[in-house]
């Protein structure tokens, strides 16, 4: 219990292979980065764990307080008895940095919280918690006028968890030697220590062999990992205001930084790996699931938008992703596939006047968009690279233009114009109509409810068709055209034939998001397909999606556009600022995880060069 | 050291089995005015190994290009087993010619396995349903392709580092991975373009063998290098490339022999010949050289030492 380092720091974990290593070696190397544990501040070890553990412990109870005097902040944060809106965010963060905090100190029943046994995630906690809790008061202050507006619950809870993260400074992490930075001058060194303090020194601590559990152990463990996913998913689109939701995003982005440090995603990785099947199937569960969860049909809208542009973002991601091909204008494949079912729907607005059963509907949007898919790609992807880019820009506002030309003015009447087409009726498939409420079996569907579980389907397909085509004799000529165009052709691959297979395929997924968006929006306009603009599915943002996301990987882009929906829905105030404040995160994250939020393993090894060179795309045996 | 060996199950094509498998007839190069290949012949038969040498800047990599189809040539003709090639360099290696790079061109950020699955293009045909779709016949031919691969890597030693990424293996095992990538798509003819170079004198004599190993089973093998030792002892016989035209070809012994050889190479000596002084002076320089080159190539050889 009083040991300064809880577990050996193991100079090259996958090199060496055996997770329990001994080697104590401290600093150690590896290569240029000289790894020492030690901590932040100069604490004795005992003191420090018992300021994080009291500062923790009080924090908590802070919550309990009452933080300001009106409820004109929302949340309701006056009452002294039970925490209420963004305090229970500080109670979540407290009580997770108190059992991490327990867990590295092997605190039995909490020990699997922590396999790596690294205080690094004790640490991100502590900061989490402190950020929320801070947020917190300053927009109470920022809102109300004054800091007088804070109650002394408030100042307990800011100055408690400022008492837990010193403690937790004072906690030995793994981190980089002083010595490895270049020297400067004094801002450059401040910076140094605040990467030194903020990055792992491994991007994989060694992990100890887990315990043999059951298979349906296993499984449950799985289960229990993806209904705590759904409530996360729930909370953070139910979230009523917008400081409820960056509150929720701080504590989250820094929760999910230190589960990541303490081993458990690793392992949970693993388990999900041993059981694919079993994963999907709870992955879909609690996906389909959600709208069930609510009462109101105003957060299954923003669901189901959010599967609509998280599957055009998967479509993109086998152009941009797998073959290397930036797309500008891919928002214009969603817009034909709108366009085509709503022309079909029967709508009163619509030149065509026919109405086509939502199969056929889905089938002739599909097909719209692999043909124009194939007339904008023959001639384009003769083009590499920024040529590309600049002339996929141009043909994606094209369609825009012409869209909106389409009058019976400027050109044949076709799409009404600027003024699109609006009263796309509901959807009838097999009798049932999505337009009304469905009350089966106790359970009540709401009509976006009924939209949500189409397009999930449809989410499903998109996912299906990315993961199947990736893992084929396709999708490696796509990944060879993508890393080597000419080495590519010399090993017998009909380059524009694949480019225009990958291009043809991307638009036709685009196309069949784009039917059910037209009956979700009900209306399709031509502003609705732009390359920049602040509602979500423009060309800009799906790529944005894919980047932020991960390229090349499934969960990159459904989380990637998960986000970039969320955070422009929930925070309004931000409304002026969005684009520069979405500018800045993107150079921010290209500067510091240019291979996106959940990169595939391939990518962690192509930016982050001085990963062991070992390491190897099956199984490492530090995780087996 | 490669002991499998396998007989290529190359694609029916007209001719005899000894039916020429590259017939080059006039390849003429002109890149605006500049003429880099002038009206070359070659003709390589089946189990031959032909090397193809010549001073800096002479023509050998444009020429590879022309017959792989990365060029178009200005005139000439390339043909395989008596059919001319179109010059489309998918079409090239699906016909049965296939290459390495002179700076090595793998797919750096794919493993080393799918390095080799992507060689087999060619000789797979399952599309884009078929992957979606996943029926038994998909999943026989990913399993044969992987077996094949697999063979590949173990004839070439790299079976054991099958799921590393290609970037990360040694600069000697990546010119061998890309030997056995452009094996997979089961050549009749294999063209080399200096799969030495950078190397030490270890490796380079491990490639020797691995050459000799792919002529006996059955594929023709056509090499450009300017290790001259490398060339002599492996090549039955030898074309030497001159400011793009071809000078002479022969067996090793009469190409050494050849004075305009030596002239393209070293220059023409002086009206009257070096005196005895001269030729001492020489020798000594030579000598010393040849210490110094010993010297250094016995250190180790990374990637970045290539050329």
């Amino acid at each position: 219990m009083t040991t300064m380092t809880p577990h050996p720091t193991n100079p090259d974990p996958a090199a060496s292979g055996t997770p329990t290593d001994p080697s104590a070696t401290n600093p150690s190397a590896t290569g240029n980065n000289r790894i020492e544990t030690t901590p932040v501040l100069p604490l004795p070890p005992r003191a420090a764990r018992l300021l994080t553990g009291l500062g923790a412990l009080l924090s908590a109870a802070a919550t309990f307080l009452s933080w300001t005097w009106t409820t004109a902040f929302p949340g309701n944060l006056t009452v002294t008895g039970y925490p209420g809106g963004l305090q229970l965010l500080t109670l979540t963060g407290a009580l997770l940095t108190l059992a991490h905090l327990l867990a590295t100190h092997h605190t039995p029943g909490l020990r699997w919280l922590n396999p790596t046994g690294s205080h690094h995630a004790t640490l991100l906690l502590a900061a989490g918690t402190l950020a929320t809790t801070w947020y917190t008061l300053i927009a109470i202050a920022a809102q109300l006028g004054g800091l007088a507006n804070l109650e002394p619950g408030g100042w307990i809870a800011a100055l408690t968890t400022l008492l837990a993260l010193t403690g937790a400074l004072g906690l030995p992490i793994d981190r980089r030697t002083a010595g490895s930075y270049p020297p400067g001058n004094r801002l450059a060194t401040a910076l140094h220590t605040i990467d030194r303090t903020v990055r792992p020194g491994h991007t994989t601590r060694p992990l100890p062999t887990p315990r043999a559990l059951p298979a349906w152990a296993e499984i449950l463990v799985i289960a229990a990992a993806f209904g705590l996913a759904l409530c996360l998913a729930t909370y953070g689109i139910g979230t009523a205001y917008g400081e409820l939701f960056t509150g929720f995003l701080l504590l989250t982005g820094f929760a999910a930084l230190a589960l990541r440090s303490s081993g458990i995603i690793t392992r949970l990785t693993t388990l999900t790996r041993k059981h694919r099947t079993i994963t999907i199937t709870a992955a879909f569960v609690s996906a389909a699931v959600f709208p069930l969860t609510q009462s109101t049909d105003q957060y299954t809208l923003i669901a189901v938008n959010i599967l609509i542009f998280s599957t055009v973002a998967l479509g993109l991601n086998v152009v941009v992703g797998l073959a290397g091909l930036l797309d500008l204008g891919y928002v214009a494949f969603l817009g034909v596939g709108a366009y085509t079912a709503a022309l079909v729907s029967g709508s009163t607005a619509s030149t065509l006047g026919v109405r086509f059963p939502f199969w056929a509907a889905l089938l002739t949007g599909a097909a719209a968009s692999l043909v124009f898919g194939i007339v904008i790609g023959a001639p384009t992807l003769r083009l590499r690279g920024d040529y590309l880019a600049i002339v996929t820009l141009g043909f994606g506002e094209i369609f825009r233009l012409t869209v909106g030309n389409l009058n019976g003015e400027l050109g044949p009447s076709v799409t009404n114009g600027p003024n699109g087409i609006p009263n796309i009726p509901d959807l009838i498939l097999f009798g049932y109509r999505f337009g009304t409420t469905h009350h089966l079996a106790g359970i009540t569907i709401s009509p976006f409810a009924n939209y949500y579980l189409l397009m999930l389907l449809i989410t499903v397909l998109v996912v299906l068709v990315f993961s199947r085509a990736e893992n084929s004799r396709i999708g490696r000529a796509w990944i060879a055209i993508r890393e080597d165009e000419t080495a590519a052709t010399a090993m017998g691959i009909n380059g524009f034939r694949l480019k225009l297979l990958a291009f043809a395929l991307g638009a036709t997924l685009a196309g069949l998001a784009g039917t059910v968006q037209a009956h979700v929006t009900s209306t399709v306009v031509p502003e609705q397909y732009v390359f920049a603009g602040p509602v979500p599915p423009n060309s800009a943002f799906l790529l944005a999606a894919v980047i932020l996301g991960g390229m090349g990987t499934i969960r990159g882009p459904l989380v990637g556009a998960a986000l970039l929906y969320l955070i422009p829905a929930k925070l309004q105030f931000l409304h002026d600022y969005q684009l520069l404040a979405f500018g800045a995160a993107l150079i921010l994250l290209m500067r510091f995880r240019p291979e996106g939020l959940i990169p595939s393993r391939r990518q962690q090894l192509e930016f982050h060069e001085d990963s062991p060179p070992t390491t190897t795309l099956g199984i490492t045996k530090a995780e087996a | 050291m490669p002991t499998t060996h396998h007989a290529p199950a190359t694609p029916a094509t007209p001719g005899t089995p000894d039916t020429p498998v590259l017939t080059a007839t006039g390849v003429t190069m002109r890149f605006g005015g500049l003429t880099a290949v002038h009206a070359v012949d070659l003709t390589v038969h089946p189990n031959e190994i032909v090397g193809l040498i010549g001073p800096n800047g002479a023509g050998k990599t444009t020429f590879f290009n022309c017959l792989t189809g990365l060029y178009r040539p200005t005139e000439g003709t390339v043909a395989y087993r008596n059919t001319v090639l179109p010059p489309k360099p998918h079409l090239v290696t699906r016909a049965g010619i296939a290459r390495t790079f002179q700076n090595i061109r793998l797919f750096a950020n794919m493993t080393v396995l799918e390095n080799v699955l992507v060689g087999r293009h060619t000789r797979t045909h399952e599309g884009l349903f078929a992957a979606l779709l996943r029926g038994p016949r998909f999943h026989r031919a990913e399993t044969e392709s992987t077996r094949r691969a697999m063979e590949l890597l173990a004839f070439t030693g790299l079976d054991r580092k099958a799921e590393q990424l290609a970037r990360n293996l040694p600069y000697g095992e990546q010119r061998k991975l890309e030997i056995a990538r452009a094996l997979a798509s089961d050549p009749g003819l294999l063209l080399l373009d200096e799969p030495t170079a950078g190397m030490n004198p270890q490796e380079t004599r491990t490639t020797e063998t691995l050459v000799h190993a792919i002529r006996d089973q059955g594929t023709a093998v056509l090499v450009i290098e300017h290790d001259m030792r490398f060339i002599f002892n492996l090549c039955d016989r030898v074309a030497v490339l001159v400011q793009g035209e071809k000078l002479v070809e022969g067996t090793s012994e009469t190409v050494q022999a050849d004075e305009r050889v030596i002239a393209a190479y070293l220059g023409t000596p002086f009206d009257d010949a070096p005196g005895q002084e001269e030729i001492a002076e020489v020798e000594a320089a030579e000598a010393q050289a040849d210490a110094t080159r010993a010297g250094t190539e016995t250190g180790e050889t990374g990637p970045e030492e290539e050329r």
